[in-house]
């Protein structure tokens, strides 16, 4: 038994417009201070219009986004006591958004303790609308919540199935002037992603076409939209929805226990760590048997004639298509030195050995197998164990 | 030899594969928190059980059935039918499947759980390799 859960989606040109058939009283939008400045807010308040609805704005919301930062948020909500929330931004502002929700609708609950074990009974005060203006995260199709203890120094993934969006704008207009970096860091969250969608432990037949469509086209489109190709974007913007509903019903598996542990310690840009993990995960999972590699592959054309073929192919086809972006595939490239990864590894390996990706992932790696994939990662070794 | 599930010989049984366990030692170092194993009626079971397992920072300190269930206040209780038990405990129910669909329960503290989500995982394994004779 299990589900699938999914947002009303609406794409393409134009889509943002659907904004202006929400009706209520009063919509809060929760975003960040560059969108506001880069003018996405104003087109969004302008979208909201038509409906004639009071608005907050929550414009606070930081990379990483903190406990802190969503108790704070929910606050202004209570007091605002909106209908509508709209989420517009990447992960980081959704993902806060949804957890702002929560604790709107339950001010009894503790940020750190939304969890998708209990019912939570959303929806009595508002509903919630989320606006991807990256194309990766995904947010904007799962009900993953992933939020930084920073006392702890620690990502903590959370999610209830209740904080799926009503509603996923995926307007190609929102991204058209992504900068280079930023499409390339959240494209590779979106490769990732399908990659672990469909590799997971809960992966099933109604979440492997989504994986596998959404990294054929990420392999297909990232370095066009990179370079700026409009078509390639908007491809792009639709592979991260789809790489999203996908993984958000199969979950993701150990590069993103990985990551989010980097991220947590080193704010490395969650899909520059996820998708710098992905390559070394994939060497240490085939080890372990029960994966399924050899279809990923096939369906990229990959070869495939063994489960070790194929994962090999696959760690050179995102290697290559890392490259081809520019992203490290190294924990030095990314910026982390030796002495800081040598001084961090405990807290790094506790961390990602009790991230709720890590244990969906078909090879569970312990303490020590742990250390060694921090290390390789930093080395760019082969993972042997 | 196998054990009835549930009774006071087989959370025994459990306490000493865990404190045997070094994937749970490292896995539940920073757990805190005993519990209450509800098992529900079903097959040849008639009567609801109560296991406690009083765990702490990566070791079992105690275990035993519960005489009467009243007499202590666990800070987790996880319950369900015995055929969900036996489902997970032979592995063709995840038990992350069976918490998040309503068909094992779990009340405590959330935050702790979600923290320490390897704890938990590792705990069931450690149930999987007593060899159980089930009523169902
Ligand atoms: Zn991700």
């Amino acid at each position: 038994m299990w589900y699938f859960s999914s947002p009303q989606i609406v794409h393409g040109e134009g889509a943002l417009s659907h904004l202006g058939t929400l009706t209520g009283e009063r919509a809060c939008v929760v975003t960040d201070a560059t969108l506001k400045r880069l003018g996405l807010l104003d087109q969004v308040l302008a979208a909201l219009e038509p409906g004639g609805m009071q608005v907050l704005v929550i414009d606070s919301v930081e990379p990483d986004p903190s406990l802190k930062t969503v108790r704070a948020g929910a606050q202004q909500m209570l007091d605002f006591a909106p209908q509508w929330i709209v989420a517009l931004g990447g992960g980081s502002v959704i993902d806060a958004a949804k957890g702002m929700w929560i604790l709107y609708e339950r001010p009894d609950i503790d940020a750190a303790a939304i969890n998708p074990i209990e019912t939570l009974g959303l929806r009595g005060k508002a509903r919630f609308v989320a606006i991807p203006t990256t194309s990766g995260t995904g947010s904007e199709a799962t009900w993953a919540i992933v939020l930084t203890d920073t006392d702890e120094r620690r990502k903590l993934g959370l999610g209830s199935r209740e904080a799926i969006p009503d509603f996923a704008i995926i307007d190609p207009a929102l991204v058209a002037g992504l900068p280079a970096r930023l499409r390339a860091d959240t494209g590779l969250d979106a490769l990732t992603h399908a990659v672990e969608g469909f590799t997971s432990t809960y992966a099933s037949d109604f979440t492997d076409g989504l994986c596998l469509h959404a990294a054929k086209l990420v392999f297909a489109n990232l370095p066009a939209a990179v370079a700026g190709d409009a078509a390639a974007s908007e491809h792009m913007h639709n592979a991260a929805t789809l790489a999203g509903l996908g993984f958000g019903n199969s979950m993701a598996a150990l590069a993103h226990g990985m990551g989010h542990s980097l991220g947590g310690v080193f704010h490395v840009p969650h899909g520059r760590a996820v998708a710098l993990f992905l390559p070394y995960t994939i060497e240490f999972c085939v080890r372990g048997g029960g994966t399924r590699y050899m279809e990923l592959a096939r369906a990229l054309d990959l070869p495939a004639g063994d489960e070790e073929q194929a994962a090999a192919g696959l760690v050179k086809a995102i290697r290559d298509l890392e490259r081809a972006v520019g992203q490290p595939l190294t924990l030095e490239e990314a910026g982390v030195s030796r002495e800081q990864l040598e001084a961090e590894l405990g807290l790094l390996v506790d961390n990602a050995m009790n991230d709720t990706q890590t244990i969906m992932a078909t090879r569970i790696a312990s303490d020590e197998e742990l250390r060694e994939l921090f290390r390789a990662a930093w080395e760019g070794r082969t993972v042997e164990i | 030899m196998t054990i009835p599930f549930p009774s006071d010989a087989w959370i025994k049984a459990m306490m000493v594969d865990l404190n045997e366990s070094a994937a749970y030692l490292e896995a539940a170092k920073n757990w805190e928190g005993d519990f209450y194993f509800v098992v529900n009626p079903g097959g040849t079971l008639s009567e609801p059980v109560t296991l406690y397992m009083d765990l702490w920072h990566g070791k079992c300190r105690d275990a035993h059935a519960m005489d009467d269930p009243a007499a202590l206040a666990p800070a987790f209780r996880l319950a369900g039918p015995v055929a969900t038990w036996k489902k997970v405990m032979s592995k063709q129910l995840d038990p992350m499947q069976a918490m998040m669909t309503g068909q094992l329960k779990l009340t405590g503290n959330m935050a702790m759980v979600m923290k320490n989500v390897r704890a938990a995982k590792e705990l069931v394994e450690s149930c999987t390799r007593i060899p159980t004779d089930f009523p169902v």
